[in-house]
């Protein structure tokens, strides 16, 4: 059996409000929220980045795969906002965690499912047996441009999960990955901010490959979407998941566990890893989980799990993914927000 | 900064490796080479930090060093890990106007210095108040 | 072991001195120290600077120092500990006089602080904490001492407004000294509302960056009397010790062990109790500095330093008189002459030089002078013959 031994998620403790970004930019908040259906969004404090939310989440999955850093055979990080342009996250949260040194290690990116698509290596490195225990992240600490709609939404937090094929507790049942070259969202060399097609990002983009990816699942599953307890799409925003899970057959009481983007943001790589880490929180033995992906560019990777025994057991080992959305939150105005993520132009 | 020093010190700071003598029943963080009066080292084994404790003293930096201009006010403190070991490192995600002595802590993985816009970045250890609750700053 | 004298004394107005470099203020200092000792020849020079290569990018001021001073091959080094750097000029100077390898020795001191940015100096004064366990975690020497008198306050009862009395008194005797730096007076109300440095410290409780260097001669006793005509002060007790420079490796952090046990040794040199000290010149880098110290000395017991400030006991005609000169806090603070510029006060105070801050029947003095957040301590006890 092979699938997540161990799971963990980080998200940091600030936030801020959609109605303080709207006041700064004299933009109406309750259309923003209408909109988007978000209302707050997390923020990296300075001295958080991709790399610092992994390490804390890769922390809590360590605990609960009851294994220790050395064990880890392979660490792929995935995310758009690696600290640095050249030089791997995945050896700062490798060395962190004492996953050192006899270990594989790269940093993935493809926009928002760079983090799945190093699951689904994992996932291989432990079928394949070349790897007992190997990590997965995705995480982000995600920009939008001032004024840009993407500043309401852009977020932070990261998940990480350790694949193997002994103590599982969420078994991987099939995958399916579904790519094409779509240009609906990019960020140059150089530059801080993403560009985006705007209404582009939509029809096209989004719901073309999260259903082509979940169709493409289901037909080589034969299951149908009442099959599953939960399901989790990438979550932008809080329409999009909703839209595409009922375009795909899918209630709103399946997806709204793991729709944690009303009062999260986007957080990129980590938004549908999140989601599936809310959702194994509360997850009961048995319980079937769809989980797709999406990364601008573009692509979707879906993934069929389903909950073992072991859950029980590893639940309440570390912090559960709401809880952190829904205390220790401190709220920021935009002038601290705007010095968070230098924005600021200052003297050199 | 060049990069060696930072890299250096990544057991202690990313995984709070320390040393504890047995001839002194005492932990030394960061590790040393010898055992205090022996001249010898061989007394010394491996220690792992735990990453919880109590703040035992703090102060808020208003006026910082320059490598952290950005930063100020910003709180560092002492902190009493569970094993009796005293380190130094800020407290982070917190209204310095709450802290107190005494108040239960936990070490997180964080980013300590930049170097600049330009430099490596050297990750490692601060505290984050053990609480629940809702802060607007 | 020979006894020795200090014969000569001198040192600049202190202060922010836009006109003068360091070698200029070293030279000023020096030359006024060899003509009040009235000596035609020095033998050898010690001068204490904690870091000028960060302050002005100058090292070696050793030999700078001794060609500006028209001494060109004469044997002269830099010492350092910090903030201890001058106090250790002294002693190393007492013992190449005492040792009889030299008759006439100049110990000096010099800082020139201000050639650089309130952030830069800052950084250069941290570099004397642990760089890679507290500074590196933005740890500032106001907020070492800071985290001392918050844990003291909470240990022992200390009050916020006992801290501003150590400042209110030290501007009280600074403001009878010349060469001060700030030589005016504060009241406790301006202390506790002055600008928060790191919480608890204020601006106010803090000494300041400064300008500035001092120098002492010192001889053997045949010499000094010899060539003295003003009283001679013998050193007659030295004590130095170090500790953990790190603040959270120490056993605790309301008692300063350096001190302690510099003490004793002073103490124990001299054969003198905390009792037979008439006034002290003590290291008071921040009002807290001074609690500890004057309890670590002996003249308080521990926890006791505060309301001892409070009590009025450490003013000029109190008990135990501290820091008549107005203290590094009105005096100013150019760490490496910190040391020596202590030394000239009890000087000063035992040939009754001291004008209107003069300790009355002052024959037993005490320097305590330390380095970083106490991870060095050298104390010297004078006495007048």
């Amino acid at each position: 059996m092979v699938g997540i031994v161990g799971y963990g998620a980080k998200i940091p403790r600030h936030r801020i409000k959609v109605e303080e970004i709207a006041k700064t930019w004299g933009a109406d908040a309750p259309s923003y929220k209408k909109g988007l259906q978000l209302t707050e969004k997390s923020v990296p404090a300075p001295d958080v980045d991709t790399v610092t939310l992994s390490v804390e989440a890769a922390r809590y999955a360590l605990k609960r795969a009851g294994i220790s850093g050395t064990e880890i055979g392979a660490v792929y990080v995935g995310s758009e906002s690696h600290p640095y342009a050249v030089k791997p996250s995945g050896t700062i949260v490798a060395e962190a965690i004492g996953a050192v040194k006899d270990c594989h290690c790269a940093d993935y990116e493809f926009a928002c499912k760079a983090g799945s698509e190093a699951m689904f290596t994992c996932l291989g490195l432990a079928k394949s047996g070349y790897v007992k225990y190997s990590l997965a992240i995705g995480g982000d600490t995600s920009q939008g441009a001032p004024g840009d709609a993407l500043e309401y939404s852009a977020a932070a937090g990261s998940a990480a999960f350790i694949m193997g094929a002994e103590n599982v507790v969420a078994e991987v049942l099939y995958t399916h990955s579904y790519m094409s070259d779509t240009p609906d969202f990019w960020r140059r060399e150089h530059e801080h901010y993403p560009q985006h097609g705007g209404r582009f990002t939509g029809e096209p983009a989004y719901f073309e490959h999260i259903t082509g990816a979940t169709k493409a699942i289901l037909q080589k599953s034969g299951m149908k979407p009442q099959d599953f307890q939960f399901a989790v799409f990438h979550q932008p925003n809080g329409k999009f998941p909703m839209r595409v899970g009922k375009m795909l057959g899918f209630t709103k009481e399946q997806i709204v566990t793991g729709w944690l983007v009303p009062v999260l943001g986007n957080t990129y790589s980590g938004a549908s890893p999140l989601g599936l880490t809310a959702i194994l929180d509360i997850a009961k033995p048995g319980d079937m989980i769809m989980m797709c992906s999406y990364g601008s560019g573009a692509g979707s990777d879906s993934f069929v799990w389903k909950v073992t025994d072991r859950i029980k057991e590893v639940q309440n080992l570390c912090p559960k993914t709401r809880p952190q959305l829904d205390e220790h939150k401190i709220y920021v105005d935009y002038g601290t927000y705007a010095k968070f993520r230098k924005k600021i132009l200052k003297n050199k | 900064m060049f990069p060696s020093r930072t890299w250096r010190e990544n057991p202690q700071r990313y995984r709070l490796e320390a040393v504890k003598c047995a001839k002194h029943n005492k932990v030394f963080f960061p590790p040393r080479r010898v055992s205090p009066g022996s001249l010898d080292g061989s007394s010394l084994k491996p220690y792992q930090l735990p990453n919880e404790g109590t703040i035992y003293t703090f102060t808020t930096i208003e006026v910082p060093p320059s490598q952290f201009k950005d930063s100020a006010p910003y709180v560092v403190g002492m902190i009493e890990l569970t094993d009796g070991t005293k380190i130094t490192c800020q407290v982070a995600d917190c209204d310095p106007s709450t802290l107190k002595i005494g108040q239960k802590v936990k070490i997180e993985f964080r980013r300590v210095q930049t170097h600049g816009e330009h430099g490596v970045l050297s990750y490692g250890y601060k505290a984050v108040p053990a609480i629940q609750g809702v802060t607007t700053v | 072991m020979r006894e020795v004298a200090i014969i000569g004394v001198g040192m600049n107005k202190w202060g922010e001195l836009w006109n003068d470099s360091l070698r200029d203020i070293y030279v000023d200092a020096a030359i006024e120290a060899i003509k009040d000792a009235g000596v035609d020849h020095v033998d050898g020079m010690y001068i204490g600077s904690m870091t000028p290569g960060l302050f002005v990018g100058q090292e070696h001021i050793g030999s700078l120092m001794a060609d500006y001073l028209g001494m060109k091959g004469l044997p002269c080094t830099r010492v350092e500990s910090a903030c201890a750097s001058g106090g250790v000029a002294l002693k190393s100077a007492f013992l190449e006089v005492a040792s009889g390898h030299s008759d006439i020795v100049i110990a000096g001191g010099v800082e020139k602080m201000t050639d650089c940015s309130g952030d830069d100096a800052t950084y250069a004064l941290a570099t004397a904490a642990d760089q890679e366990y507290e500074v590196f975690h933005g740890a500032t020497f106001p907020g070492l001492y800071a985290m001392m008198a918050r844990r003291h306050m909470h240990d022992y009862g200390t009050t916020r407004e006992q801290l501003a009395h150590v400042a209110v008194k030290n501007h009280k005797n600074g403001a009878k000294n010349p060469k001060a730096q700030y030589p005016f007076e504060v009241t406790l109300e301006e202390v506790m509302t002055s600008v928060m440095v790191a919480d608890p410290l204020r601006i106010l409780d803090c000494s300041p960056i400064t300008d500035g260097a001092a120098c002492v001669v010192v001889a053997d006793l045949a010499t000094a009397r010899k060539i003295c005509k003003k009283p001679i002060v013998k050193i007659t007790g030295i004590g130095h010790a170090t500790d953990s420079i790190a603040l959270h490796s120490r056993e605790s952090i309301t008692r300063l062990d350096a001190v302690t046990t510099a003490a004793e040794r002073a103490y124990k040199m001299a054969g003198k109790k905390p009792t037979d000290i008439h006034f002290a010149e003590v290291h008071d880098c921040f009002t807290i500095a001074e609690i500890i110290v004057a309890e670590d000395l002996g003249f308080f017991k521990k926890g006791e330093g505060g309301k001892g400030a409070e009590s009025g006991e450490t003013h000029i005609g109190g008990r135990i008189p501290i820091n008549p000169s107005g203290g590094l806090k009105s005096k100013g603070h150019p760490v490496g002459a910190t040391g020596i510029a202590q030394a000239i006060e009890t000087v000063n105070q035992l040939r009754g030089d001291a004008g209107a801050r003069q300790v009355k029947g002052a024959k037993v003095g005490m320097t305590q002078n330390m380095g970083g957040s106490g991870g060095s301590c050298v104390i010297h006890i004078m006495e007048v013959i």
